[in-house]
């Protein structure tokens, strides 16, 4: 049984067929008058101009980016209420209690309305290793995972505020703000599998 | 009498500074053609396609501050790099860069000093450019630098022979050693150009060339993965710069020499007129400089003194003496 498994697996590797060394001085004055006359270094020289007339893939960084995949996990975005541009975090506290390096603070309080109302939110991306679980666990798509990876800068306080991850209010307004395709994201399909509710409940 | 001496200062004077910007500009030359190679853009930033960057790195460099490390010996120390500069520069005396014109009816030759003795002139003069790494690496109280000037003794030194006994038969065949006669006698078209007579000694003295100004495959001197920077480790600033522009411009040297021992130097090819005839074949062997560079990787001490006393030595003396049997 083990061997079947062993000649299974080992029908995965490849062998390379590696050149014999030569033994005596004359298999050794073969090899190099083959290696000399075979052009090899020819054949070099002409792989190396073929790059040279080939496009070069440098990217201009600081001009141009490389386009991120959606699912990129970078600076969070606190998303907002399309049309109304409100809020949509809650402050269910779910992505403070999930964050396994600690890194978010909710501060809540009741408001007059019986609503919670939320005093501050904070994510220290100092610690924030980005594993996208807060914007996975978020029951109204409210935190997220954006594209923001140029996050260099010389203060500490410029890292990790509300006002850093909250988006635009006009964007929401007028329908331009982007969503999420990444981690914990709504399914593109989403609206045609729901179902109606049974009344029998 | 009078014209002459001016004659020569102003053509001293146009040979060093033609050949110092060469040399400054050969190391843009370098980082772009070396960049393509390898896909990149190389410098792109400083003027039009990176074009003054060699201005930038000039500013850099002249500006830096000089640094003499305290084991060091001071005046050896400072005139290693003069001595690179010198011998690369002097070099050139016996080089005939152009075919002679004429400017406001003046003939002008374009070389220094028609000496019967040119090539040799150029071999031992290019030579004593030895001396400007192993004063460099003895000098520098580092024993990186202590590696490449041992490095560099052994290298050029060997391959000087293989340099010397190669274009030996050249010379059995044109019967003198000045770079004009060698040009004048292919001066038949490209059928007489000596290449085809002496394959092997053409390969063996662009081997030999390699090695001599230190570029990869052969740059054991300063070969940056073993010994930082090899002899010149504790140089910067101008001193440094005086190395890589002696450097640069050896390579210019020994191109317009290996083009005029072996392809046709300064003849008219086809309907292609002498003088720029000469230079596209120094462009060529510049390239093949960077493509070699690009292509190979280093190759070891041990392997590169096995090629030289094993190998290309026997050749050169096989080609020597073959040539002398066909000539008697």
């Amino acid at each position: 049984m083990q061997k079947q498994q062993e000649t299974q697996e080992k029908k995965d590797y490849y062998f390379v067929n590696m050149e014999k060394m030569p033994e005596n001085g004359f298999e050794g004055f073969k090899r190099s008058v083959k290696l000399s006359l075979g052009a090899d270094i020819i054949k070099g020289l002409g792989l190396t101009i073929k790059e040279f007339f080939s496009k070069p893939v440098t990217i201009n960084y600081p001009f141009e980016t490389q386009p991120l995949s959606p699912r990129y996990r970078a600076v969070h975005n606190l998303q907002r209420m399309l049309e109304s541009g409100n809020e949509r975090c809650i402050g269910c506290g779910l992505c403070e209690k999930i964050c396994t390096s600690n890194c978010i603070r909710i501060l809540t309080h009741e408001g007059e309305d019986g609503r919670k109302k939320i005093d501050s939110y904070t994510i220290n991306l100092g610690r924030c290793i980005y594993c996208g679980l807060c914007a996975e666990v978020c029951p109204e798509l409210a935190i997220v995972m954006g594209d923001r990876f140029e996050n260099a800068s010389q203060q500490r306080a410029h890292f990790g505020l509300k006002e850093d991850f909250l988006k635009d209010i006009d964007e929401a307004k007028f329908h331009q703000q982007l969503e999420f395709e990444g981690f914990g994201s709504v399914r593109p399909i989403a609206d045609k599998e729901v179902k109606q509710t049974p009344l029998d409940y | 009498m009078s014209a002459f001496i001016i004659e020569t200062i102003i053509k001293v004077l146009v040979v060093v500074l033609v050949f110092s910007f060469l040399g400054g500009f050969a190391t843009y030359i370098e980082r772009k053609v070396l960049g393509f190679f390898q896909r990149r853009l190389g410098p792109v930033y400083v003027g039009p396609f990176g074009l003054l960057q060699f201005g930038a790195d000039a500013i850099k460099l002249f500006t830096k501050e000089d640094v003499i490390p305290k084991g060091a010996n001071r005046l050896i120390f400072a005139l290693a790099p003069v001595v690179a500069l010198v011998s690369a520069m002097t070099s050139m005396v016996a080089i005939p860069f152009f075919p002679d014109f004429e400017i406001f009816g003046y003939k002008v030759t374009p070389i220094i000093s028609d000496i019967n003795v040119g090539l040799l002139f150029f071999i031992s003069v290019g030579a004593v450019g030895i001396y400007a790494p192993l004063l460099a690496g003895l000098s520098s109280g580092n024993k990186w630098s202590l590696i490449g000037g041992a490095r560099a003794c052994i290298q050029v030194l060997s391959f000087e022979i293989v340099s010397g006994l190669s274009i030996l038969a050249p010379i059995m065949l044109v019967g003198s050693l000045s770079l004009v006669a060698m040009n004048a006698y292919q001066s038949g078209g490209v059928l007489d150009w000596l290449i085809w007579k002496q394959p092997l000694a053409f390969i063996l003295f662009l081997i030999a060339g390699y090695a001599e100004l230190n570029r990869t495959p052969f740059d054991l001197l300063e070969h940056e993965a073993e010994i930082i920077a090899g002899y010149c480790t504790e140089y910067s600033g101008l001193k440094w710069g005086m190395f890589f522009i002696a450097e640069y411009a050896h390579m210019f040297a020994f191109a317009f020499v290996i083009s005029l021992i072996f392809l046709g130097g300064f003849n008219p090819l086809w309907f292609i007129p002498g003088g720029i005839a000469i230079i596209l074949k120094v462009c060529f062997f510049i390239f093949l400089f960077m493509w070699v560079r690009a292509t190979l990787p280093h190759v070891r001490p041990d392997q590169l003194m096995n090629t030289c006393w094993k190998v290309l030595v026997p050749l050169a003396l096989v080609n020597v003496l073959v040539t002398g049997i066909v000539l008697l």
